[in-house]
């Protein structure tokens, strides 16, 4: 799923200061797994918006509504008559619902209230890895399951940098994984280390067209 | 005018190359001091290409400096700052100018560096690099398309012999040597053992492979820690640093030195491998105390 984090409140307050009514739209799917955008959020930074505000004698009036997935038309559409009554709109869903919403409301300015981060999962309660670089050439069968592109601080292809710090761990960071150890000990166990010695070659960016689109085939 | 590096690499001599680490900003004075200091007791002058991913004068620069002066210059490069076509681009400047020997290298990450907020390339990586350096050499560039006017690099690469886990690091090291290097200089080592499995084990794939050792002095207890914490790649033992800890106050250079000589010779008494690389940045001007204890010149 889509990962993202709350952008810092001063920055928040920054961007809809010129205004007194706005609409804050959260997002149903992964922005609410990952604590960042869904319901509760959305009633939170409302109500701490609208506390700074009052506080500041400049009061604030939020409208709250959060749909199933803001990446949709549709499901944006619903909001309609909420946006119509506001000066402008607080997005707490990732960057591609920000741009539905906008696209929809072309005479509303649109505010992103998260920083989209990357694709990923949960490691644990409230922490999240990233596990995908969305790169259009999927080669996780040759490295066990485990992506170099993004796990890889350096997205190698051919294995693990001369900077692995003992025990395995990434040049940039002690408590991070090397991707290419992880790797190496995954096709070990599978006894696929033969993997390890294929070459790969340089990597295609015309993979995905960017901007990226793409057509279904139906079967 | 030197040996061409690939001539003295062919020899059964024990090979010596040295480090010149160029500065931030355009005066080279330094660097040029290093080189005339150097020039004539190596076999060649290795030039780090923003090292540390510390923005610097280039390593290109410097290389031509060394030229220029009659030196052997190797040229490093990376992976980190240049995509495809740069890094193809400065590889037909390099050699148009007699630059023909590289080292090819991943790169630190720019997470180490002084330019963090910086976009990290590594649109290639070191393995594809020596492939890339090889298509350059039979004429095309890696697109396919004709050079007018091809390459002869001299290649090598970098290994890691006290990696920990060391497997991933030597299946790496064996597709480098597959892909075709002439050398590899090893990141900085300081046990003998290791380095003497790791020559092994690149003998196994290819008997020509010169490798030349790194030998990185530390010259205090202090530094070595730091080096440890922050230098990637390099592992330095306690032993060494109990001997650091033990030299007298304002001795710690002459003791690094002394540590780095004994090491050299050691090699080169054992003939554990061909040659070795010496990188003393920041003071290139004491390489030849070294070169001399370890009865190298």
């Amino acid at each position: 799923m889509i990962i993202a984090e709350r952008k810092p409140i001063e920055e928040i307050r920054r961007a809809i200061a010129p205004y007194r009514k706005i609409l804050v739209a959260g997002c149903g799917t992964c922005v609410t797994v990952c604590w960042a955008g869904g319901e509760k959020e959305v009633a939170i930074l409302g109500s701490q918006l609208r506390l700074a505000r009052g506080a500041e004698g400049n009061g604030l009036v939020t409208l709250e509504a959060t749909v199933d997935r803001q990446c949709e038309k549709e499901m944006v559409e619903e909001l309609r008559d909420k946006v119509n009554d506001v000066e402008a709109v607080l997005s707490l869903a990732c960057g591609s619902g920000v741009q539905t919403m906008a696209e929809l409301f072309e005479d509303k300015p649109v505010f992103p209230a998260v920083n989209t981060t990357f694709i990923g999962m949960p490691e644990k309660e409230g922490l999240w890895v990233e596990m995908c670089g969305a790169c259009g050439d999927c080669f996780l069968d040759r490295t066990g399951g485990i992506c170099p592109v993004v796990r890889c601080a350096k997205g190698l292809l051919n294995g693990p940098c001369g900077g692995t710090r003992r025990g395995g761990k990434c040049e940039i960071d002690a408590e991070k994984d090397c991707a290419w150890v992880l790797i190496y000990r995954r096709l070990e166990k599978q006894g696929r280390l033969d993997l390890m010695r294929e070459y790969r070659s340089p990597k295609n960016y015309r993979a995905v067209k960017r901007p990226g689109r793409v057509q279904a085939v139906k079967a | 005018m030197a040996t061409p590096f690939r001539e003295s690499l062919k020899t059964k001599r024990f090979v010596v190359t040295a480090e010149v680490g160029p500065v931030k900003g355009s005066s080279v004075s330094k660097a040029i001091e290093h080189i005339e200091l150097l020039k004539n007791k190596v076999d060649g002058l290795n030039v780090t290409d923003n090292q540390s991913s510390v923005m610097r004068y280039p390593s290109l620069g410097v290389c031509l400096l060394i030229k220029e002066r009659g030196g052997e210059p190797v040229f490093q490069m990376t992976c980190r700052d240049r995509n495809r076509l740069a890094l193809q681009a400065d590889l037909l400047f390099a050699y148009s100018r007699g630059v023909n020997n590289v080292l090819c290298l991943t790169g630190d990450s720019i997470d180490v560096g002084d330019h963090k907020e910086a976009k990290q390339v590594f649109d290639l990586d070191s393995v594809q690099l020596i492939h890339l350096v090889h298509s350059l050499n039979s004429g095309k560039d890696m697109a396919g398309n004709d050079l007018d006017g091809a390459v002869d690099f001299c290649i090598g690469t970098t290994g890691t012999p006290s990696a920990d886990p060391l497997e991933p690091q030597l299946l790496k090291l064996e597709k480098k040597v597959k892909a075709g290097v002439s050398f590899i200089q090893t990141q900085a080592v300081y046990e003998v053992d290791e380095l003497k499995r790791f020559t092994e084990f690149v003998r196994n794939i290819d008997v020509n492979v010169k490798i030349l050792a790194g030998i990185v002095p530390v010259v205090g207890a202090k530094m070595a820690a730091y080096m440890n914490e922050n230098v990637p790649g390099v592992f330095i033992p306690q032993r060494i640093i109990d001997e650091l800890a033990q030299a007298p106050k304002g001795t710690g250079v002459a003791k690094g030195i002394e540590i780095a000589a004994r090491m050299i010779k050691q090699i080169k008494e054992q003939r554990v491998c061909d040659g070795v690389h010496i990188m003393f940045i920041g003071r290139e001007e004491r390489v030849p105390e070294i070169l001399e204890a370890a009865g190298l010149v």
